[in-house]
């Protein structure tokens, strides 16, 4: 950089004309601007925004791996809709995030105010807490598979050892209706601290002397959590939520990993199961079509955040 | 007196409150990453043992699934992969993004606020809306199946934060400065690099940390663009390749994976507190 810069200066010096004016040019505010955002705008329209034009052109095309396939219409939809395993992944979907965020928030919520009073080892515990949002998922997710291992689980040897189920236990992930039990723990497990952490910075935001003035009107600790803590926590919470509730939709490592989407589909996700049809089954038409369905949650996220970040 | 004694009785319960309280979520953090080290430390037959007790190892610690790892497989190629992928992907994340976010954060020009949506907009779009896309796209540049593919795709990701991030640090600058510079016969560039990027120091060090672990982390396109054994990251090729048949060789796996955390954990150990600021400002920011 300053090399070219002292080029320029020297160059400038005999003939003042067109370097001058480049450098002229360039300094403009606008110009610059543009400048300066162009790499990444490259980036997203090559990248992100053409591959979204593609991915609905595969959903209305008999695109397979390996063959360009032709425009037919809504015929990958209709053929959706009549899958069973497709009706399925969809009630699997609405399940998973609806239970997993709602575990996740109220979890969250409780160990944000756990961790908002001073201890001792304050910086030790947070830094425990949060390992399993920055450990890769697919990784800890292997240990959750061995932790619920038909024969070895360490899960039912406790459990049986405490005389809470009786032996052998359940098969969590080859039972229908246990695999989607373990899959929202894992998931809870991996994003309650990314909950925490966030309502805890919310919870470090609020004055204290709201607090004060909540007791000193006779408030017991329910009373300022209900009536100073919730009111303030609601625009953070709402963004988590928010944020949450999309990418646990969109969820891939947890059920790649854990059950591929079994036992009898009763954990595929949209994301699974476009894996299993578009690359595995090589369908990419199909296989664009269903994980086209993230898009409305995607833009329904999107539609309030922009709604909330506005008020703002 | 009394009072004080009270108020310290009180200081007590309510101290022994919180731990009894916090001690179960840190138990629920951190036994899966306590199973796995002690599992890739444990012989075979303790492992299949159902007599035994599986959160102790009874019988000596041994290192063969490591052995395992490090000579009979791939291993180290696929961690030199990773590492390659990491730094490239984010060292090239964090130059586009440093300009864009700059130029987001402080100029002013007709459809910035646009442009900054649309970066949020991007910013929120899962990698697995776009896996099938991408599949193809990375084919037709030729780059498909080497780890090329990656380091051109998690841009895709990481741009959107970074600038995000970075457009918040931005923000926090006094504007004085910069025109301070720019009055003194700075030109634009030279303030940017100079004066503005040295106060944004801890914005850059949290977009260095997070496209680190997220590009380390990266699972369902590493996944799907990548299929030869040689070309594979360490989290999938521990994930996809350790695994044979019906029989699980749980010791190495175990193995694999505690060793493909290690860059992370060290990373997060000695920046643990940019982490949780970055995690704050990637998401309320803005």
């Amino acid at each position: 950089m300053a090399v070219g810069q002292r080029v320029l200066e020297v160059a400038a010096f005999p003939r003042a004309g067109r370097l001058a004016r480049v450098r002229e040019w360039w300094e403009q505010e606008h110009v610059f601007g543009y400048g300066l955002i162009l790499p990444a705008l490259l980036l997203i329209v090559c990248l992100v925004a053409y591959p979204f034009g593609m991915a609905i052109y595969f959903s209305l095309s008999d695109y397979w791996v390996g063959s360009p396939g032709q425009f037919v219409g809504l015929d990958n939809f209709r053929e959706i809709f009549k899958n069973d395993v497709f009706h399925r992944t969809v009630y699997n979907s609405f399940v998973f995030t609806s239970i997993a965020v709602l575990f996740k928030t109220l979890l969250g919520v409780w160990l944000a105010l756990l961790l908002f009073r001073t201890f001792k080892f304050k910086r030790l515990i947070r830094g425990a807490v949060l390992l399993p949002w920055v450990i890769p998922t697919a990784l800890s997710t292997l240990a959750w598979w061995w932790m619920f291992d038909s024969l070895f689980s360490v899960v039912n040897w406790t459990a049986i050892r405490l005389g809470i189920i009786s032996p052998p236990g359940p098969n969590w992930l080859g039972m229908t209706s246990y695999a989607m039990t373990a899959v929202i723990a894992v998931n809870v497990w991996r994003g309650l601290p990314f909950f925490a952490i966030i309502v805890l910075a919310g919870l470090v935001s609020i004055p204290r002397e709201y607090y004060e003035a909540a007791e000193v009107d006779g408030a017991g600790s329910w009373g300022r959590f209900r009536h100073v803590t919730l009111p303030l926590l609601k625009p953070v919470l709402a963004v988590v939520i928010l944020f949450s509730t999309i990418f646990t939709f969109a969820d891939f490592n947890i059920v790649q990993v854990l059950t591929r989407g079994g036992p009898v589909n009763t954990t595929h996700l949209f994301a699974t199961l476009a894996y299993q049809t578009g690359l595995v089954g090589g369908n990419l038409g199909q296989g664009a079509a269903i994980s086209l369905f993230l898009f409305p949650m995607l833009a329904a996220v999107v539609f309030f955040q922009l709604r909330y970040i506005r008020r703002e | 007196m009394i009072v004080g004694v009270r108020s310290r009785g009180a200081r007590l319960r309510s101290a022994a409150f919180g731990y009894a309280n916090i001690i179960p979520f840190v138990f629920f953090a951190l036994f899966p990453f306590y199973y796995m080290v002690i599992t890739s430390l444990k012989n075979d037959a303790e492992l299949y043992n159902l007599k035994a007790v599986p959160f102790l190892i009874e019988t000596g610690v041994i290192t063969d699934h490591y052995w395992y790892l490090f000579f009979k497989t791939e291993f180290w190629t696929w961690m030199k992969n990773s590492l390659i992928i990491s730094v490239v992907a984010t060292s090239v994340s964090l130059v586009i993004s440093t300009l864009a976010g700059y130029s987001l954060a402080r100029l002013r020009f007709p459809g910035v606020n646009s442009f900054g949506t649309a970066v949020f907009i991007t910013y929120l779009v899962p990698p697995t809306l776009l896996f099938l896309p991408l599949s193809q796209v990375v084919v037709w540049l030729g780059i498909s199946d080497t780890i090329w593919a990656l380091i051109v795709t998690y841009p895709t990701f990481l741009v959107p934060f970074s600038t995000w991030l970075l457009m918040g640090y931005f923000r926090t600058i006094p504007r004085e400065v910069e025109e301070c510079a720019l009055v003194d016969g700075a030109t634009r560039m030279q303030t940017l690099l100079r004066i503005v990027l040295p106060m944004a120091v801890p914005g850059i060090v949290c977009v260095v940390l997070f496209g680190f672990t997220l590009t380390w982390n990266e699972f369902i396109y590493a996944l799907t663009f990548v299929s030869q054994t040689a070309n594979k990251t360490a989290v999938v090729g521990v994930t996809a390749d350790l695994i044979r048949g019906d029989i699980y060789y749980w010791g190495s796996l175990m193995a694999g994976a505690v060793v493909a955390s290690v860059p992370i954990v060290i990373v997060y150990v000695l920046f643990l507190d940019y982490y949780v600021s970055g995690l704050t400002a990637g998401a309320v920011k803005g």
